[in-house]
């Protein structure tokens, strides 16, 4: 069965050993795409510069003020005395945050009614506005659990908040951007790398010779793939390396589920760019078009905005790219830790997807030159 | 009955507007060198593609070792070798490379293959060269390399594009050795070429132009058809006459 594949296959790799540039993007992207991703684009915003107000002045207040300052999300750079003193630094930019504790902060914890405290921030910038919103919220909630431990034994609930972000409870971006990024970058490289296959042989001539010989349509799609199917694991190894040790995302479930269902997406992302190579004539309309699929990639599929936030048309459309399921898993199997009991329907997609481009290719392709 | 080698009846390929091969009739017996002479753009490539199953033809029919290249061109490519006029081979590959990987393709394994990949290399002359790149070959080397790994698996039909654009006289005087010696094996050699002194080589020759065949005989008749004293006049009349 098939038996030209094993040729085709040695063939792919002597030429990919010998092809240095698209050795070092397959290598190099990974790295330069984390690290970019990783410190360049943190979506958690640490350090806000914050300006205080503390009416009360005391040991309280002072603890309070620390513990925000300890998230790390708000940096003190001023005290102030009153309130428009507090408006005029957020409103110049001196400030984004501002912390407003009262007079009767203290007496009102000691007699047990609620007290508060107010977080002002600038939403100009909506993303560090909800990064301060979230850390001052889990303040909150810390401070009631040590409020609360002290009171044991009194009916009482002091500070007002919720909010309690599940499985990435620090509200680290790296955890989320990581894990997402292994799927990006699978399929800007592996879409790139098969959408050339075909249409570099043609260009170069090498078509024309091979296809008069009794290599099938099968056996020369497959030998475009499976070669590169072991460099997308290894991208994957090295993406999720880097991330363990450089920025610290867990690596909280089946390690073996997941090279199996990237092995899938992998054969799904080559296939892919396989049918590209089978729609264009040159290698430069195979790189328009595969730019053009990986960019709804990045934006539809869940990767950098949430899909929940998109038009329905949008959603849709994120639906039919294989990223969006592959994040799924993704971060299902290495933030959550859940299984193929979970995963299912996602890999069922993805299998689909994966043999309907086959199939699809195989079809488009023909053995003459026309 | 002896069965053609080659046998096309109206033959014809037009891309669009154009016609590059218009009703072309030959017959090619077994064994034998035949020419396909003509100016540029007269149609040779066309013909060739349309014979190895490259090219579909627009009209007409063509068999190549008894079977229809319409109907079944996965049946022929066992028995067909092909050179095409661009370089084909890859460039990244060695030598050596190159012709493991046709041998390969053509299913030779073991011991078999070693032996017919040995065989091919002392026949054209690469032996030297094995572990050089293709792409570090002058022009001369890599049409040896081209033959060699279109004669792998001992074709019965030999199709050769231009084989010695080129290549220095010393090479193509060995290289039309080569091919007169498969020839005497029983091969069939279809080849193209703009050198006179090639085309006198030939048993036979089609001379083409605009598409249509002109003249079809031994050099000396296609001459006389043509209104030449030699092939070389015939030629110069016919790229004037394409020119007018
Ligand atoms: N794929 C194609 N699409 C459109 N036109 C084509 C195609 N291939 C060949 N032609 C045209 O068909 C005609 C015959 O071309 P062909 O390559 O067969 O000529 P040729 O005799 O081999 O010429 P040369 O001596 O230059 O190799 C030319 O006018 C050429 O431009
Ligand atoms: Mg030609």
């Amino acid at each position: 069965m098939m038996p030209h594949l094993g040729p085709m296959v040695r063939k792919e790799f002597i030429q990919m050993r010998r092809d240095r540039l698209t050795l070092g993007i397959m290598v190099g992207l990974p790295v330069v795409q984390l690290l970019l991703f990783g410190y360049a684009i943190q979506t958690d915003v640490r350090n806000l510069p914050t300006v205080v107000l503390d009416q009360s002045r005391t040991p309280e207040s002072r603890d309070i003020v620390a513990a925000f300052q300890n998230t790390g999300n708000f940096r003190i750079v001023a005290h102030v005395n009153d309130r428009p003193a507090l408006d005029r630094a957020i409103d110049r930019g001196e400030a984004q945050a501002g912390i407003v504790i009262p007079y009767d902060f203290p007496r009102r914890l000691a007699r047990g009614t609620t007290a508060r405290i107010q977080v002002i921030v600038d939403a100009a910038d909506p993303l560090a506005s909800q990064a301060a919103i979230g850390a001052a919220a889990g303040v909150a909630e810390v401070r009631n659990l040590a409020l609360l431990t002290r009171a044991a034994g009194r009916s009482v609930v002091p500070l007002e908040a919720r909010v309690r972000p599940r499985y990435n409870p620090g509200l680290r971006s790296p955890n989320y951007i990581v894990p997402g990024l292994v799927g990006v970058i699978l399929t800007i490289t592996m879409v790139l790398i098969t959408a050339m296959a075909i249409v570099r042989e043609r260009e170069r001539g090498t078509l024309e010779q091979l296809i008069v010989t009794p290599v099938t349509k099968t056996e020369l799609m497959l030998g475009k793939i499976m070669p590169y199917v072991g460099v997308g694991l290894v991208q994957m190894t090295a993406v999720l390396l880097l991330g363990r040790f450089v920025f610290a995302v867990p690596l909280a479930g089946d390690v073996l589920l997941l090279y199996a269902i990237a092995l899938v997406f992998v054969v799904a992302s080559l296939s892919f760019g396989l049918f590209i190579s089978t729609l264009v004539r040159t290698q430069q309309q195979a790189m328009q078009v595969a730019f053009f699929f990986v960019l709804p990639n990045i934006l539809l599929s869940g990767f950098m905005f949430p899909r929940q936030a998109m038009p329905l048309f949008f959603q849709w459309i994120g639906l039919a790219l294989p990223l969006t399921h592959f994040l799924k898993v993704l971060r299902g199997i290495l933030l959550k830790g859940v299984g193929l009991e979970a995963l299912w329907p996602q890999v069922a997609v993805l299998l689909g997807f994966a043999v309907v481009m086959i199939v699809a290719s195989v079809r488009r392709f023909h053995k003459t030159l026309d | 009955m002896i069965q053609p080698s080659v046998e096309t009846r109206g033959l014809t390929r037009r891309f669009g507007a154009l016609t590059a091969v218009q009703d072309l009739t030959i017959r090619i017996e077994k064994g034998e060198v035949f020419g396909l002479l003509g100016p540029n753009g007269s149609g040779k490539t066309t013909t060739i593609r349309m014979l190895c199953g490259l090219l579909e033809p627009s009209a007409g029919s063509a068999t190549v070792a008894g079977i229809d290249v319409t109907v079944a061109p996965e049946q022929i490519r066992q028995r067909i070798g092909y050179m095409s006029q661009k370089f084909g081979l890859y460039e990244d590959l060695t030598v050596s490379e190159n012709l493991n990987f046709y041998a390969g393709i053509y299913e030779l394994k073991g011991d078999a293959r070693r032996r017919r990949v040995a065989a091919v290399v002392s026949f054209v002359g690469v032996g030297n060269r094995l572990r050089q790149l293709a792409a570090e070959l002058s022009g001369g080397w890599k049409q040896r390399l081209a033959l060699g790994c279109a004669l792998l698996h001992e074709p019965t039909v030999l199709f050769l594009d231009e084989p010695t654009a080129g290549v220095d006289p010393a090479a193509r005087r060995s290289f039309w050795r080569a091919i007169h010696d498969l020839a005497a094996q029983g091969t069939t050699v279809l080849v193209t070429t703009h050198y006179m002194d090639e085309a006198e080589r030939c048993q036979r020759l089609a001379m083409m132009s605009g598409g249509r065949l002109i003249a079809l005989g031994t050099p000396a008749e296609v001459a006389a058809a043509v209104g030449g004293r030699t092939l070389e006049d015939a030629f110069i009349i016919l790229q004037e006459r394409d020119e007018r």
